[in-house]
């Protein structure tokens, strides 16, 4: 990590040496990494990077671990796909989707993950741990195997069968609590001040958010070494949110693209949307919300990064968007009947927000616009319901014509 | 003694309420306000307490009971 410089206060500025920390001893405010970014423009080019692997781990300059030292189960570098179909049913010519549900684990978890995992081998960690309902505890239990480190899955109780079985196939220790919501994140937030383990967003929180970086590299590549004019993006911690756009301002800064208006809009489900709230109040508050969403991944109702993603928000233009809960459904399916591509809940939420984005004008017909798709719909099909309504036919051509008729009139 | 670092976020009709006073007063715990922004409308308090761990405990219970949120410093770390 030849361009790191510190970890610093995103508050109050003050400035520590890469260690395990992940809040500033005097303000307590949030640590992020601070790099060099004069070195990082001597040694970075589009033609390196181009050579590098087909991994996230091409743009291992821009990152704060070693590459050699690298945890990597192939992650990244994930297809941007010409969305013409969807584009031609929203009115936009030019519509791209980042599909990061093809990552090893099925969402883009893999990436913070990567890194996380990687960094806690360099600390000497013995122990990878996370508290999670879905897409992490699969990307921690995956990461932990192939570092063969122990690794420590904490999650409520009340968990999906399919969601626990989704983690516990990697081999890592499983630990249903069994206690609501708010009792389980306090008991885990003290568990990581009194156990030396890497827990991957607590006290290994600044160098896990880099790994988000990577999916504004990737777009801008992907699209010719250009930023796009609009990027739809969901929220939870708002975390992606101002790591996408940190990336798209890194390449800029040391010349790999060139100056760029994209608009960074959020996408929240309804049911959880404190950072949208607040930017539809004009606030920079982020008041914390009981989650009630079918967007579980999503569903992060007092959001770690709320103020930096509100202020992502208004230095871009972005817009705050909340899709309603009757139209998540209704997104996956538009993108799976057009694009062939199956998202989980989250996606739903991007492609509601994004067909809202467009009714209100705020994305022009030819203008770039990247929706990002971060995780598969074969993890959420409890939330799909029971939509399927087939033919119904004995195995005769005579009633088999009959019922499709019949179905079709 | 052991410390707890915690954030208080006040709705509008406590904001004038002298709870982290009465939380310092009514428990034998030390509070250690090190970052705030109150508004007319709403309020948070990011702060460090000091103490026996079950006063800390019994402190922050009786905090919730006024109707003010006690969050850790760190937000929520469930992830989907």
């Amino acid at each position: 990590m030849p361009h790191v410089e510190c970890l610093k206060c995103r508050e109050c500025k003050s400035e520590y040496p890469i260690e395990p920390l992940n809040a500033c001893e005097f303000c307590f405010g949030p640590l992020e990494v601070e790099y060099d970014y004069t070195s990082i423009k001597k040694s970075v080019s589009r033609r390196n990077i181009e050579s590098g692997p087909p991994t996230m781990w091409r743009y291992h300059d821009f990152l704060p671990v070693d590459k050699e030292t690298s945890v990597d189960i192939s992650t990244g570098f994930t297809p941007l796909i010409h969305a013409k179909n969807l584009g031609d049913a929203l009115g936009l010519d030019k519509l791209y989707i980042k599909n990061d549900s093809v990552n090893p684990t099925y969402s883009f978890k893999d990436r913070p993950v990567s890194i996380t995992t990687t960094k806690a081998l360099e600390f000497k960690f013995e122990v990878l741990a996370c508290v999670s309902t879905g897409n992490l505890m699969g990307s921690v239990a995956a990461h932990g195997a192939k570092a063969g480190m122990k690794t420590m899955v904490f999650y409520p109780a009340s968990l999906e069968q399919g969601k626990i079985l989704g983690a516990a196939v990697y081999g890592p220790t499983m630990v249903a609590i069994d206690g609501n919501y708010d009792q389980a994140n306090r008991f885990c937030s003290e568990l990581a001040d009194t156990h030396r383990w890497a827990f991957v967003n607590i006290n290994m929180r600044p160098f896990y958010a880099e790994g988000s970086k990577t999916l504004g590299y990737e777009v801008a590549e992907q699209l010719g070494w250009k930023a796009p004019s609009h990027c739809v993006v969901p929220g939870a911690s708002g975390e992606l949110h101002t790591k996408i756009w940190k990336g798209l301002q890194e390449f800029q800064d040391v010349g790999l693209i060139a100056k760029s208006r994209t608009k960074m809009h959020l996408a929240q489900a309804e049911g959880c949307s404190p950072i949208v709230t607040a930017f539809e109040q004009g606030n920079d508050h982020v008041l914390p919300v009981k989650p009630d969403t079918i967007a579980k991944s999503l569903a992060i109702g007092n959001p770690a990064a709320g103020p930096y993603s509100l202020q992502v928000l208004k230095e871009t233009g972005g817009i705050g968007m909340a899709a309603k809960e009757n139209t998540i459904i209704d997104g996956i399916r538009l993108l799976a009947e057009t694009e062939g591509i199956f998202t989980e809940t989250a996606g739903g939420v991007v492609i509601s927000s994004l067909k809202n984005l467009v009714k209100q004008g705020e994305i022009k017909k030819d203008e770039v616009t990247v929706a990002y798709i971060t995780g598969n719909g074969l993890k959420t099909m409890e939330a799909m319901g029971d939509f399927v309504d087939p033919v119904e036919t004995t195995p005769d051509y005579e009633t088999f014509q009959t019922a499709l008729a019949t179905h079709q009139a | 003694m052991t410390s707890k670092r915690v954030r208080f976020t006040f709705p509008q009709g406590l904001i004038k309420e002298p709870v982290i006073y009465r939380l310092g007063h009514d428990f034998p715990v030390i509070t250690n306000i090190r970052r705030a922004d109150i508004r007319d409308d709403v309020g948070w308090v990011i702060l460090e307490l000091e103490g026996e761990e079950p006063a800390i405990n019994e402190g922050l219970a009786w905090v919730s009971t006024t109707g003010v949120r006690v969050d850790p410093i760190g937000g929520d770390i469930i992830e989907g």
